[in-house]
């Protein structure tokens, strides 16, 4: 919200700058966004002129006219491109000498064959505004008036962005307070300088009448009743120079009026014409049907759930919201009602967010506006409207709910308990005065504290801490650390996620963190089947696009995306990995609502859990190009599926758990270069590594043979052991056997691998497959692996016999399983 | 070659005066000095210490010495095959090292190539900063705690004190998430697992909670629909402002070093009450009111100060809402942006380049951030 400094220190009387009075505004928690200045760039003073003569210049490609115009001291000649104004209009001029913004001094030039001897300004010409449609013509004014004080230029205005709960900051009049308060001056209350009987109403005709037929909907409303009203009265310049500083545009004096009492009270008011209204105003709920064309000429369908403003013929606006267009106020308005109420937040929070209608008349009533003002408020508009627009006051029609204060009992010393610093009772006590807020005490540590009809925010003891706590100084508070910590540490998982990131990078692999949507075309550039469970994914009920409408159940996509966008830019040789969650399956019904008076009973807060999907931590890589940087040591390797499974199988190594490989079937890879690991001794998928499916790769514009990973890290690690335990190690000397055995070519090395370990029992230390072949000598259908062995005896060396027994077991045991034979 | 001459002989065939025996060693150790290489190092060997040398066969005259006369030449002999076998051993070393040095030479390699053959990892430098700030906490006594990132709305706002209608839930531009009854949603801030911390630990907690989440914001170099922050909760007998200020200074102190400046503003936050804003000085500008940098300065719009996170008291709601009675604990909490935080310390100027995965940014970090 802007406010100009001028219109503050009117209630505030204070001498400080404007930074001085941001400082004071930030600290009090009204965080001041900006300082401007209306005509921020004008320098020099603006004059009043009046065109007595208009040539139009026709031999240029644009219409010019030559103007004369009066400025009192003289009249100038001046060149206008603008056509907008007449002989007579009243104009602002910048005579040589003053600068305009952007730095552009004005000075007597020739131009299109005349002197032009000063210029007429546009709003934008002067920094106040955009308008450059036509230069300002102004009413009302004289000659040679100083138009910088007209037009409010050289005025600063704070730009204060208000929290939520501080409604009555949206208001020259709860600004001010802050400011008092903060200057320790006295604060004006613009809320009393008026009496709200606003003298003896006129009896030649009785107010309208008004209703509440809801009182959930409103707890008060007041009706003025104004006739004989000047709908051709200008807004006095004042006023329309303070309604621009704050932002808004000067429509007509009504609404101007209306406008101008809000920003300094803070109370919405809304003026209706009176012959458009047929019967008493009432505010009650729609009916379902009912349609109202709002003033921003939407017609917006109502229903029961809406609280409206009403007459005979139905619903003329919609509560604290916005007005109708059937009963505005127009230039032949004569007689106005000027209603105001008081609605609670949340019935036009509810109005606002139903018709995504957000004004600034809503947005106060959701922030909560002062209980009592209504009256005090439609007084000051009321005044205004016959001040400058000429009318009768007819009087004040009015109905109200049994109100009820809020009363606080308010232990003295909590402030300073909370705080951690010194607050004496004193203090509190003088905090709570300058918010306004009346205060009796029940014992000598304890007052009972009547909150102020202005601040609804304040309902608890923790609220009036903050009051007083921020008026002292937060900048006071000292600076002391909490004893009593005790802490194990990191988390077995969560050491071991920070461990499988850094040991992925350190094997040459770029952590990603992608974005969690994908949408339907990333299932089908995966080649998921229908079936597929990774289908079934959670949907956004507002996502931002419909290619990002589902929470992923795979990281593949985003790591897909992000490789092919650095393959784009030219990085060719990626290794890209990500930890993240994944969404698996929907959301279910909760079905309860625990309510916030009390912890959740342990079995609901079990039942709401269970309603949200599974989200484990997957991790996933994406590998394509080089595999290494090209240099002195050769042509580099590309990456290839053995890159992806040893991903897996080191991280698994790393962490200690065994895994058991299998040929895996997953749409989204190659189907003969894809594995997928178990846990050993487990069943269980844990994910699936490989080359992927050309396919695949291609709708990613990825280079063939690129290669992915994907697992279910929180499984993996899982399975991890807690604690280490130490190997046990023969120190004897060890014996190398290599054997290359032939087998059917369906055989699995892994299959082969179990035999031989199995035959090789105790003795076998370790074995490792070092060549495979097929062709040559090998026989059509088989291939050749051969193994190196390594054999070691717990205690002694082994013999030459017992190498060969160990030798001959291994042979034989492959021969009888797999029908192998020795190459 | 003749046996050895064990038996006395008195044919005397080498001359084992002391002027012959020093004229072999003389001659050896001549010999020796001029080899240059080692092969003629073992020429030089064979000629004055093999078994055809002088000096070898004049050791074995010694036997068929007459016995008065064997320990004299015994020993002279023995001195002399000493002097030329140290001589040998010497040179051995001096020319041994001499060859390496021309081996070792002609192996030199040029060692500017470049030898980084393995791609240049890295971890994303989000990831690390948000451990870096969770291991100040975790120091401090604190655990992590976390929680999932499509939450219920119970937990992201009604059990953190945001009335159902009230215009902060609106603040938040919420993803909503498609369910029968509509109660879940991404959330929000991390604040939710401050209520799943308070539901499911003992007190006193001391929990940091960094994590992801999601406002609708479309992405732009400011702003982005998925971010990181850390949250932080103490919940114990006795918590005070002070504390917390206390707090939050270390982690500042810590992250930006001992001279940054500190600023708390009062502020909202529907679950903390009282509540305030922590600025840091501008890192840019430096708020210098005197500089004319200040008010063009772009990193804090001519403030001074640039928004680091938020902070307060735990609301006495939200502790009734989570079970722990306010009488007698009371909390605080705070919550920083993690992209915010990278922001200010690494100076990264558009919010794109920590969200796209473009290699060329994340390799640049490291391992660390």
């Amino acid at each position: 919200m802007k406010l100009p400094v001028s219109w503050i220190k009117e209630y505030a009387p204070v001498s400080a700058s404007a930074r001085e009075i941001a400082d004071a505004l930030i600290n009090a928690g009204l965080e001041v966004e900006g300082i401007e200045t209306v005509g921020h760039g004008v320098i020099g003073q603006l004059v009043v002129g009046k065109v007595l003569d208009i040539e139009v210049l026709t031999e240029f490609k644009k219409p010019i006219r030559w103007c004369q115009v009066d400025v009192g001291t003289q009249v100038r000649g001046i060149i206008c491109g603008a056509s907008n104004f007449a002989i007579g209009d009243f104009v602002v001029v910048a005579q040589p000498g003053v600068v305009l913004p952007g730095d552009f001094t004005i000075t007597s030039r020739e131009t299109y064959g005349h002197v032009s001897d000063g210029m007429i300004c546009s709003e934008r010409e002067m920094g106040l505004g955009d308008d450059h449609a036509g230069i300002m013509v102004l009413d009302h004014v004289n000659i040679g008036d100083n138009a910088n004080e007209l037009l409010g230029i050289g005025e600063q205005v704070l730009d204060i962005a208000v929290t939520p709960d501080r409604g009555y900051a949206l208001s020259v009049r709860g600004v001010a307070r802050e400011v008092a308060t903060a200057f320790g001056v006295d604060f004006i209350d613009p809320a009393e300088a008026l009496d709200p009987a606003l003298g003896a109403p006129s009896e030649i005709a009785l107010p309208r009448e008004c209703a509440i037929d809801d009182f959930d909907g409103a707890k008060l409303l007041t009706l003025r009743t104004i006739v004989g009203f000047d709908p051709t009265a200008p807004t006095p310049r004042f006023m329309s120079s303070r309604l621009q500083a704050c932002g808004m545009r000067s429509i007509s004096l009504a609404v101007d009026v209306t406008n101008y009492v809000m920003l300094e009270t803070g109370q919405p008011t809304h003026a209706f014409d009176l012959k458009k209204v047929q019967g008493p105003i009432r505010v009650s709920r729609a009916r379902d049907g009912d349609t109202l064309e709002t003033l921003d000429h939407v017609i917006r369908e109502l229903s029961e759930s809406d609280v409206v403003i009403a007459d005979d013929s139905g619903p003329i606006g919609l509560a604290g919201t916005m007005g109708g267009f059937a009963t505005e106020i127009d230039d032949t308005t004569v007689d106005i009602a000027l209603e105001a109420a008081f609605f609670p937040a949340d019935v036009i929070a509810r109005n606002s967010r139903r018709h995504k209608l957000s004004s600034e008349a809503s947005r106060r009533f959701e922030r909560g506006v002062d209980r009592v003002l209504a009256p005090t408020a439609s007084a000051r508009a009321c005044a205004l409207l016959i001040q400058h627009g000429g009318g009768t006051y007819l009087g004040m029609t009015a109905v109200e709910a049994p109100m009820s204060e809020t009363l606080i009992d308010f232990p003295l010393d909590l402030s300073e308990r909370t705080a951690g610093m010194p607050i004496d009772g004193e203090t509190v006590r003088q905090k709570l005065t300058d918010i306004g807020a009346v205060h009796e005490e029940i014992t000598p540590n304890l007052v009972r504290v009547t909150v102020p009809s202005w601040r609804p925010d304040i309902t608890q003891s923790a609220d009036l801490v903050e009051e007083v706590v921020r008026l002292v100084g937060y900048e006071k508070l000292p600076s002391t650390l909490p004893g009593g910590l005790k802490s194990s540490g990191l988390t077995h998982s969560q050491r071991l996620r920070r461990r499988v990131g850094s040991f992925l990078a350190a094997r040459g692999l770029t952590e990603t963190l992608c974005y969690p949507f994908i949408g339907e075309s990333d299932y089908s550039a995966l080649r998921l089947p229908e079936s597929d469970p990774r289908r079934l994914s959670p949907r956004l009920a507002n996502p931002l696009s419909d290619e990002a409408a589902y929470m992923r159940t795979t990281l593949l996509p985003g790591l897909l995306l992000a490789a092919s966008r650095n393959v784009g830019r030219g990085e060719t040789d990626l290794a890209l990995f990500e930890v993240g969650s994944v969404f698996l399956g929907n959301v279910q019904a909760i079905g309860v609502d625990p309510g916030v008076q009390g912890r959740p009973p342990s079995d609901i807060w079990e039942a709401m859990q269970s309603a949200l999907p599974l989200q484990p931590h997957h991790l996933a890589s994406v590998l394509c190009g080089a595999s290494e940087n090209m240099g002195v040591w050769g042509k580099p390797r590309p990456f290839d599926w053995t890159d992806a499974l040893g991903f897996v199988e080191a991280i698994a190594l790393e962490l200690g758990v065994r895994l058991k490989v299998t040929a895996g079937h997953d749409p989204v890879f190659h189907p003969g270069r894809c594995a997928e690991f178990f846990l050993a001794g487990s069943d269980q998928p844990m994910g699936h590594a490989g080359e992927l499916h050309p396919q695949v790769a291609l709708n990613w514009n990825l280079p063939s043979r690129a290669c992915a990973v994907e697992i279910d890290l929180d499984m993996l690690i899982g399975a991890t052991p807690n604690a280490v335990a130490a190997p046990e190690f023969s120190t004897a000397p060890v014996a190398k056997e290599d054997l290359a055995f032939v087998v059917p070519e369906g055989v699995a090395a892994s299959q082969l691998e179990d035999v031989i370990r199995r035959a090789g029992g105790e003795r076998l230390e370790s074995v490792r497959l070092f060549d495979v072949y097929s062709g040559g000598q090998i026989p059509e259908g088989q291939k050749s692996l051969a193994y190196a062995l390594r054999l070691r005896d717990a205690a002694s060396t082994l013999s030459a016999e017992q190498i060969a027994a160990t030798r001959s077991s291994v042979i034989a045991a492959v021969e009888a399983e797999l029908g192998g034979s020795l190459r | 070659m003749s046996a050895p001459n064990k038996q006395y002989d008195p044919k005397q065939v080498s001359d084992l005066s002391a002027e012959a025996i020093d004229a072999m060693v003389s001659a050896a150790l001549a010999a020796i000095e001029s080899a240059d290489t080692l092969d003629q190092w073992k020429e030089v060997r064979l000629e004055h210490s093999g078994d055809r040398s002088p000096i070898a066969l004049a050791n074995r005259e010694i036997g068929a010495l007459p016995p008065a006369a064997k320990v004299e030449v015994g020993k002279r002999v023995g001195q002399a095959r000493g002097a030329i076998k140290a001589a040998l051993d010497q040179r051995e070393l001096i020319l041994i090292e001499h060859r390496d040095n021309e081996v070792l030479l002609a192996e030199k390699v040029d060692v500017t190539v470049p030898v980084d053959r393995s791609l240049k990892g890295a971890r994303h430098p989000l990831t690390t900063l948000m451990e870096r700030l969770s291991d100040v906490f975790v120091a401090m006594g604190y655990e992590i705690a976390e929680g999932p990132e499509l939450e219920l709305e119970w937990a992201n706002f009604d059990a953190l004190n945001f009335p159902k209608d009230h215009p902060a839930r609106m603040m938040q531009d919420t993803f909503f998430v498609e369910s029968p009854d509509s109660g879940a949603l991404l959330r929000t801030h991390t604040s939710p697992i401050q209520v799943r911390a308070m539901l499911e630990r003992e007190l006193p907690i001391y929990v940091v909670a960094p994590g992801r989440v999601y406002r609708t914001d479309e992405l732009d170099a400011t702003h982005t629909p998925v971010f990181h922050q850390i949250e932080g909760l103490a919940v114990d007998k006795g918590l005070t402002m002070a504390d917390l200020r206390g707090t939050l200074n270390h982690l500042a102190h810590v992250m930006f070093g001992q001279e940054i400046d500190i600023r708390w503003r009062p502020s909202y936050f529907p679950f903390t009450e009282p509540s305030a804003e922590v600025d840091l000085r501008c890192f840019v500008c430096l708020g210098d009111a005197e500089s004319d940098l200040l008010d063009q300065c772009r990193a804090c719009g001519g403030e001074g100060w640039i928004e680091w996170g938020g902070c307060g008291m735990v609301n006495p709601r939200v502790l009734v809402a989570v079970g722990i009675d306010p009488e007698v604990y009371s909390g605080f909490a705070f919550g920083m942006g993690i992209e915010r935080t990278l922001m200010f310390r690494s100076g990264v100027k558009d919010m794109r380049d920590m969200v796209e995965g473009d290699v060329r940014f994340t390799r640049a970090f490291g391992l660390d951030s």
